[in-house]
């Protein structure tokens, strides 16, 4: 019915991007890093320990979108059984998992100099900590539980709930007290970061997001690989 | 139109969805004392029954000129802006504590205004900017 859906299609779109993405990622790396950790401006208060921003900022996002797109993906798994859908979510999940790891990470890093501990037990850092152990059991259902339609099933029972995270992680630097400062960068309103360090920051964004992409497309196409070699040739 | 198994999984969702968001509010809404990382001073004098042996943190902003370094112990006050608790404590503080600024005292409350810490974390706000620009904001200021 979808041309497009075709395997063998799907598989030149795919070698085709990566290529694309291969050709200008590094450059743009070095542009962006170069930025963020030489050109830009130290704080005013953290002094040089704001660079760690460039990296942890971007990579929070990155988990924060990559779960949420799971666990849409799979409500619609879970409605209209939609088999492709089981192949993304299993590509974007340790994406994911990497990127919330290096924001704790890096906020642990951070945190040290600035408020003097490596841990706190406050609410962003904890929920944090909980969307990585969301990312672990849906990465570990597919590791753990042999028949495909359970594991698919369970799976997206865990990020369905694990949706209810999201607005948690989000929200929690506002309902309660914590250490973690409130959101610099809002939907609405101006944002409280300097232009200076904006540009670098969105541009480190921009670098990540490329490398989730490509990432994602080469796990992506292992995938299936791994079905093509069972013979099936439709999803 | 939808076939019927499809709505029936997508109502059966819909219903777990809607149940495990009620649940998860009422937890987070009975939890809610012990989520929150520290008090504010306003919320230890509002508390009727403190117990002065467990370790608590209280938060809130360094008092203007309020803070005093002796050899072997920093003095300052926290203040909410309502009510205000005096800290005394021995030890190194984290680079970004000073006055007017943020702060998280951790230790155990003497009275409902004297807190003796064994550890201070430094709150950071969500200001960035480079040095210069905060130079000029000062001179501006004056």
């Amino acid at each position: 019915m979808f041309k497009i859906l075709n395997l063998s299609n799907i598989f030149f779109w795919i070698e085709k991007l990566i290529g694309f993405i291969n050709s200008i990622f590094f450059i743009l790396l070095l542009v962006a890093l170069s930025l963020a950790l030489i050109f830009s401006p130290p704080d005013y208060l953290q002094g040089d320990s704001v660079r760690i921003m460039y990296v942890h900022v971007p990579s929070a996002w990155i988990g924060l979108a990559s779960f949420s797109i799971i666990a849409i993906l799979s409500i619609a798994y879970f409605i209209f059984k939609i088999k492709n859908i089981k192949l993304i979510n299993k590509s974007i999940a340790p994406i994911g998992l990497m990127f919330t790891c290096l924001a704790l990470v890096t906020g642990s890093i951070w945190g040290q100099p600035t408020w003097g501990t490596w841990w706190a037990w406050d609410a962003r850092v904890t929920s944090m900590l909980i969307l990585a152990l969301f990312y672990i059991g849906f990465i570990s259902t597919h590791k753990f539980i042999t028949d495909e339609n359970k594991a698919n099933k369970i799976s997206s029972i865990i990020a369905i709930i694990g949706l209810i995270n999201i607005p948690i992680i989000k929200y929690s630097v506002e309902w309660w007290n914590t250490l973690h400062q409130p959101a610099s960068i809002k939907l609405t309103g101006e944002s409280s970061i300097h232009p200076s360090m904006l540009m670098p920051l969105f541009l480190m964004f921009f670098v990540l997001i490329l490398y989730c992409a490509l990432i994602f497309l080469m796990k992506y196409k292992t995938e299936i690989i791994r079905i093509k070699k069972k013979n099936l040739k439709r999803l | 139109m939808l076939p019927k198994k499809v709505k029936k999984r997508a109502s059966l969702l819909a219903i777990t969805l809607l149940v495990t968001v009620i649940g998860i509010f009422f937890i987070l809404k009975s939890l809610n004392k012990n989520i929150l990382y520290f008090k504010s001073p306003t919320d230890i004098k509002n508390n009727q029954n403190i117990n002065f042996d467990k370790k608590i943190r209280v938060g809130g902003m360094v008092k203007k000129d309020s803070l005093i370094i002796k050899e072997e112990e920093i003095k300052f006050i926290i203040t909410d802006f309502n009510n205000e608790i005096n800290i005394s404590f021995s030890g190194t503080v984290p680079n970004l504590f000073s006055e007017e600024k943020g702060v998280v005292a951790e230790g155990k409350l003497q009275d409902k205004t004297f807190f003796i810490a064994d550890r201070i974390l430094a709150k950071h706000d969500e200001n960035y900017m480079p040095p210069e620009l905060k130079d000029i904001m000062k001179k501006n200021a004056k």
